[in-house]
């Protein structure tokens, strides 16, 4: 009974996220095509021979009405045909796998880093507030915070330019990670110390303090347990915090992710190239979401019988 | 713990009170105009203050500043020529002499501009398209998400999906996006608007959703439902209803000036925002692309210096909630 109530509240998340895919990829095609200038635009201003430009637009199929070309974009994508691309010449789809195969490498391992550090320091932040070690913790965490991606990127490839800590080359991980990681590590810690300094004072820590457990077992066992719904009912806030951030840590660093390359396709009205990118970020964030429910649902039981 | 959240919330109103009421008085306390192009000052060093002179002790005073050698950018302080800084005078908080050098606080941009101006009039920009941007994500957010909670059923729960579905996506991604897909050249106004709307339309769920539920739960409360006995109209009910979420609303400008100011620097450092020649935060950004730039001459992060020190203000002004990033 339960087991099947899980699956079917499973299958309609899943279900939820097909749905926001397609959402995302259709309103991208439908933006392109609907605003002002088209792939030929860019050629109109270099070639004045009006026979090349209107071969152009027949190529790349400009010329068809917006619901023909909409309808043949539908069919192929369910045979995941995602078009050609008119700036790079290449099929969309492989261009498209390379970009958010990095994008989502940077991202991941920043949510990683961003997890190792930031939950831990904030278990015990709000276990002892009052400690120095917690009021180091705040107080930095306050400050880097305060630090967007975009200006940690540069603040770290000065830092990194003034001491050599870091490697500054295309293609090194090491930097974007830790600049992408760094706000959102403050961000949990500061979450996750207000949950746990809530857990701590709750009957039950209290019980089982008087049970006799440690107080290293209370706060790290039973308080955590209990405290870590706050944070991970942000996660997908961070998901798509980290999407927005990463956007200007590729573009300082060179790390050729998925946003320089929407940004490229949008400016040259690439229309299958932008729709690729739109669907392949809306997998990523739905497939992120997807996890981030499921974690929920394996580590709190409470929402299991709540839905 | 009372007396020190008091302390730092103090702290962060002082720090951005300070940096907007600099914002405002740019004219005035910038020395130099923001597009004045300095001949020989490319990439030329922060000036250094000095109060001891030959004779002791003396009024604030600069060196003039000369290069030396073209190629390496080096530049070397004149100590045989101090200048006495001038206040109020021309229209100026602090200026030196007329017709002799410039007064270079911060230093100066790849094209020798002076940066602490152009930092002081960026500020005006950025945080008045961040202003506007929230104005504009508050008004949405109040109404739809005091619409969604004073309506209920089926409204409430499409309104919520629709801003539910829009916090999902990347805010960045969808700004820019939007701002590519619109022409690239347009005037200063246009390009204000056109950032101040698209932050409005990508920022207003996370208002919606706090009012929303703070509206649904008044909704329930006796005077609402004495309102509804007399016969008020859902207009009327939602202005009943809406002060309710004025403390929220508040708290909300504090979360999301910082994000609309990260947003209008990304935005303009990658060349879709303001143009160079009005400068915002986002567009000085630009200079400290270059690595040469920023070893050599580090002060080109003086606009990123800046927006962490709102940022920072605004977070230490708000220390209940965690930041939003």
């Amino acid at each position: 009974m339960a087991r099947s109530v899980l699956a079917g509240l499973i299958v309609r998340r899943c279900a939820a996220a097909v749905v926001f895919v397609m959402i995302v990829a259709c309103a991208a095609f439908l933006l392109v095509r609907l605003a002002p200038g088209d792939a030929a635009t860019d050629l109109q201003l270099r070639v004045a021979d009006p026979a090349v430009i209107a071969a152009t637009r027949a190529r790349l199929g400009l010329d068809q009405p917006l619901t023909t070309q909409f309808g043949r974009w539908l069919v192929g994508l369910a045979h995941f045909d995602l078009g050609q691309s008119s700036t790079f010449g290449r099929p969309v789809a492989s261009l498209v796998t390379d970009r958010l195969l990095n994008t989502a490498q940077l991202a991941g391992l920043a949510l990683v880093l961003a997890t190792l550090v930031g939950l831990p320091l904030g278990v015990m932040s709000g276990a002892r507030p009052d400690s120095w070690l917690a009021k180091c913790v705040t107080t930095v965490s306050l400050v880097i915070a305060a630090c967007p991606p975009i200006i940690a990127t540069l603040i770290l490839l000065w830092v990194a330019l003034l001491t050599g800590w870091l490697s500054v080359r295309a293609g090194s991980l090491a930097l974007p990670v830790i600049a992408l990681a760094a706000p959102v590590a403050a961000m949990l810690e500061r979450i996750q110390s207000q949950s746990s300094a809530e857990a701590a004072h709750s009957t039950s820590v209290l019980a089982a303090a008087a049970r006799g457990v440690p107080s290293s077992r209370l706060t790290w066992i039973h308080a955590t347990r209990q405290s870590l719904r706050p944070v991970l009912g942000v996660y997908g806030v961070v998901v798509a915090t980290l999407f927005s951030g990463s956007i200007a840590v590729e573009t300082i660093t060179d790390w050729p992710g998925l946003g320089r390359l929407t940004l490229e396709a949008v400016q040259g009205r690439d229309l299958f190239l932008v729709s690729g990118c739109a669907l392949a970020g809306a997998v990523l964030i739905a497939a992120s979401n997807l996890a981030a429910d499921l974690l929920r649902l394996a580590i709190d039981p409470r929402l299991r019988s709540a839905t | 713990m009372i007396g020190g959240r008091r302390w730092t919330v103090t702290a962060g109103l002082i720090l951005t009170g300070t940096i907007a009421i600099a914002a405002v008085a740019a004219p005035f306390i910038a020395p130099n105009a923001p597009n004045v192009l300095f001949e020989d000052r490319s990439f030329a060093p922060p000036m250094r203050l000095h109060i001891i002179g030959d004779g002791g002790l003396s009024a604030p005073f600069v060196y003039r500043q000369v290069l030396e050698d073209r190629v390496g950018g080096r530049f070397r302080s004149d100590v045989d020529t101090p200048l006495t800084l001038h206040w109020f005078s021309g229209g100026h908080l602090v200026s030196v002499p007329s017709g002799q050098e410039p007064l270079l606080i911060l230093g100066a941009d790849a094209i020798g501009r002076d940066l602490f101006s152009r930092v002081l009039f960026g500020a005006q920009r950025s945080l008045a398209v961040a202003l506007a941007g929230v104005a504009g994500a508050l008004l949405i957010g109040a109404l739809v998400g005091g619409f969604a909670g004073s309506q209920g059923g089926r409204t409430e729960s499409t309104l919520m999906w629709f801003s539910d579905f829009l916090l999902a996506l990347p805010g960045a991604y969808l700004v820019l996006v939007l701002r590519g897909l619109l022409p690239l050249v347009l005037s200063n106004w246009e390009v204000f608007l056109l950032l101040a709307s698209l932050f409005a339309l990508t920022a207003w769920p996370h208002a919606a959703r706090g009012v929303r539920a703070i509206i649904s739960v008044e909704r329930a409360r006796d005077y609402a439902e004495a309102a509804r006995a007399i016969g008020a109209g859902p207009i009327r009910m939602f202005l009943h209803l809406l002060p309710a979420a004025r403390g929220f609303l508040a708290l909300e400008v504090v979360l999301l000036v910082p994000a609309l100011l990260v947003a209008e620097a990304t935005v303009s450092y990658l060349g879709l925002g303001f143009p160079t020649a009005s400068p915002s935060w986002g567009t000085l950004l630009q200079d400290a692309a270059s690595v040469s730039a920023l070893s050599n001459a580090p002060w080109v992060l003086a606009p990123a210096a800046s927006l962490f020190l709102v940022t920072l203000g605004l977070h230490l002004v708000n220390p209940e909630r965690a930041p939003r990033v």
